[in-house]
């Protein structure tokens, strides 16, 4: 009985894994196929990477101005979403607190297509009547992300505050610390991580976002999903292959190096932990 | 340097002593629930003054408002002769420990007990030298530089009372200051906390649900429900003389019997109750109309079980049957059988070891419950 159950366990998760991986696993070895035509293997080459390094100026453009717009974003994002929680947890009952909650979160469950269209709606509004942004790209952009990313942020503030007991807040208050010096004392610090957690979160969600970009976008702005999936329209592509491969890389070892680090201070806590028992 | 109160000080009685704190009809209303309503309460300089009461009484809230954290709905509060009602929690000379500790997670001891002394601007010297004396006094030196989740609970609870007397407040309140420590270690603290605020003379008041803390700890206790005070006094007029049956059930356990006043002497008072058929002889006088309803309350511990009658049978004294015995070590509590339904609580010291293994009182047995004149209270409430 147990030994069929984990064959049959053994076999659903290899399923899963084939599932998840082998479509990623198909993109790199694509990516050193010596052919043009990507369907054909032609035997290995790394000419599409050195096509991608020194041949390709555009992606590079493009790459940086992701990169450029998913740093604003994240900043502001997580200013303004960690505002927003501590609104909703910290004041109390103020007037309209439940809509307010109901709207930060609305961005979460809207459909992409219709954000992008009213924020473009929006931008052209503003552009006929004060002349505000004159052209899309960069700027409109972040913005747009930022609406949508904050919301996320706010989420996860939310609910590391309210996992947070007050008690600590008053405490501050108690031994003499004014509303605004428990804030930067004793709020902020144990909200770091959360606000991490969020930062990184709009960072991803702004380098991924295609559909709200395109809307908000000007002609002089391509970000690198607007110009992968501009590239890809026109048929398949081996270079792009061998971007992908290299986004993966740097994303795996990104989770892996979090994983890492995260690893380690748990080790470190339960050796201190540990240690105190002793004593 | 000491300002502990003398046992034969007791402020409280004087007239002319000035209240340290007073508490003025004080009431909160959280919507339609009134959480407090309208007390009045004085406390003395020097007092180790208890809340006492089971959970939504109020008690938390009146200390939060003793505190700043919540504003009274109407009524004023006064410390050290200063009107306090309005003034928020960071500008009061008034520190709190918390019942979950409240400590900084962030912070080590040191930083969490120097941070009341960094907040209102005190020089870096001597903030150094005030930590290195409060660590020295709650024994915690060697622990200077671990974090909170690096202690034990008792060792936490006293980084929590070090942080709260830094500043050395006018008043430390404490809510539930030993519910989170193990029986033994809550016992040991117990006293530790007297000391240290017989120490320091600073006016402690303290929140707690635990009637047996409470009379350990006070000089006066505040029996506290539904928002009221039920009664004020010390642990022995409590104990001794509670004024209603609430109060009698709330400290410690009393048997309840219900009749009416037969005989209202000068110095003296008897009550006669239907069930169980008994006369209570009390020995001193009360202004009570005579016929009226009253309640007597006797402690478990002033009965006397015996298997032989006492003298004079018909007064302070009724006949039962053993329904259960629990034997503690050194008392033992007897559960007796008053007709079919009323039972008695007994609590008696075991003062000689059994004979042969067997009990001096055993189960089912016929006994006679008496009891001095003075022991029973009448409670018309």
């Amino acid at each position: 009985m147990n030994a069929r159950l984990s064959t049959f366990l053994i076999t659903s998760v290899c399923f899963v894994i084939a599932f998840l991986y082998v479509p990623i696993f198909m993109l790199i070895a694509y990516s050193f196929n010596y052919s043009k035509l990507v369907p054909v293997w032609g035997g290995f080459s790394v000419r599409w990477y050195e096509k991608l390094f020194f041949d390709s100026p555009e992606i590079w453009e493009a790459v940086v101005l992701s990169l450029k717009i998913a740093t604003v974003n994240a900043c502001f994002a997580t200013i303004l979403g960690t505002l927003a929680g501590l609104a909703l947890v910290r004041f109390g009952h103020f007037r309209g607190r439940t809509l307010f909650t109901g709207m930060i979160s609305a961005p979460l469950v809207m459909p992409e297509v219709i954000t992008g269209l009213s924020l473009l709606l929006l931008f052209i509004w503003l552009q006929n009547s004060v002349g505000w942004p004159n052209e899309r790209g960069f700027t409109t952009i972040t913005i747009a992300h930022i609406t949508f990313s904050m919301a996320y942020v706010a989420v996860i503030i939310q609910s590391r505050l309210a996992g947070m007991a007050q008690d600590l807040e008053e405490a501050a208050q108690d031994l003499g610390a004014k509303p605004l010096r428990v804030l930067i004392d004793i709020t902020l610090p144990l909200l770091a991580p959360g606000m991490l957690a969020g930062w990184l979160l709009s960072f991803t969600l702004s380098l991924d976002d295609l559909v709200i970009a395109s809307f908000v976008t000007g002609p002089g702005a391509t970000t690198l999903p607007i110009l992968i999936y501009s590239r890809v329209r026109l048929g398949l592509r081996p270079d792009i292959n061998a971007l992908a491969t290299i986004i993966i890389l740097v994303v795996a070892i990104g989770v892996l190096l979090a994983a890492w680090i995260m690893f380690r201070q748990q080790k470190q806590r339960e050796l201190e932990l540990n240690m105190s028992e002793e004593t | 340097m000491s300002q502990q109160i003398d046992y034969n000080d007791r402020p409280w009685l004087d007239p002319d002593a000035e209240p340290f704190i007073k508490v003025q009809s004080v009431s909160k209303h959280f919507g339609d629930f009134t959480a407090v309503d309208s007390v009045d309460l004085e406390i003395y300089k020097g007092e180790l003054f208890c809340l006492l009461g089971g959970s939504g009484c109020g008690k938390t809230t009146l200390l939060r408002m003793l505190a700043g954290f919540e504003t009274p709905s109407s009524g004023s509060i006064l410390i050290d002769g200063i009107n306090m009602t309005d003034v928020p929690p960071y500008e009061r000379p008034v520190n709190m420990m918390f019942q979950s500790y409240a400590l900084f997670p962030h912070m080590t001891v040191e930083n969490n007990v120097a941070y009341g002394l960094k907040r209102d601007g005190v020089a870096k010297m001597e903030i150094a030298q005030r930590v290195e004396e409060m660590l020295a006094m709650v024994e915690l030196t060697q622990f200077r530089k671990r974090k909170p989740h690096q202690l034990s609970g008792g060792q936490r609870q006293r980084v929590a009372l070090a942080r709260a007397l830094i500043k050395q407040p006018k008043m430390l309140l404490l809510d539930e200051p030993l519910a989170a420590l193990d029986k033994r270690l809550r016992e040991q603290t117990q006293y530790e906390l007297m000391n240290l605020q017989e120490k320091l003379g600073v006016t402690f008041v303290v929140v707690t649900h635990d009637q047996e803390e409470a009379m350990t700890l006070s000089t006066r206790i505040a029996v506290m429900d539904v928002g009221r005070f039920q009664q004020i006094g010390t642990p022995t007029e409590i104990y001794e003389f509670p004024n209603s049956r609430l109060v009698a059930n709330f400290i410690g356990n009393a048997n309840m019997f219900e009749g009416r006043v037969s005989e209202n002497g000068t110095d003296h008072v008897v009550v006669e109750s239907k069930d169980p058929a008994c006369n209570f002889y009390i020995d001193h006088g009360m202004s009570i109309q005579e016929g009226s309803k009253v309640w007597v309350a006797v402690r478990p511990e002033k009965i006397k079980i015996s298997k032989q009658p006492p003298g004079e049978t018909s007064t302070n004294s009724i006949k039962g049957m053993v329904g259960d015995i629990g034997y503690l070590g050194g008392t033992s509590t007897y559960r007796v059988l008053i007709g079919d339904q009323r039972i008695v609580e007994i609590t008696s010291p075991n003062l000689n070891r059994p004979k042969d293994g067997n009990p001096p009182i055993d189960w089912d047995e016929e006994v006679y419950l008496s009891w001095e004149p003075s022991s029973p209270v009448v409670l018309t409430k």
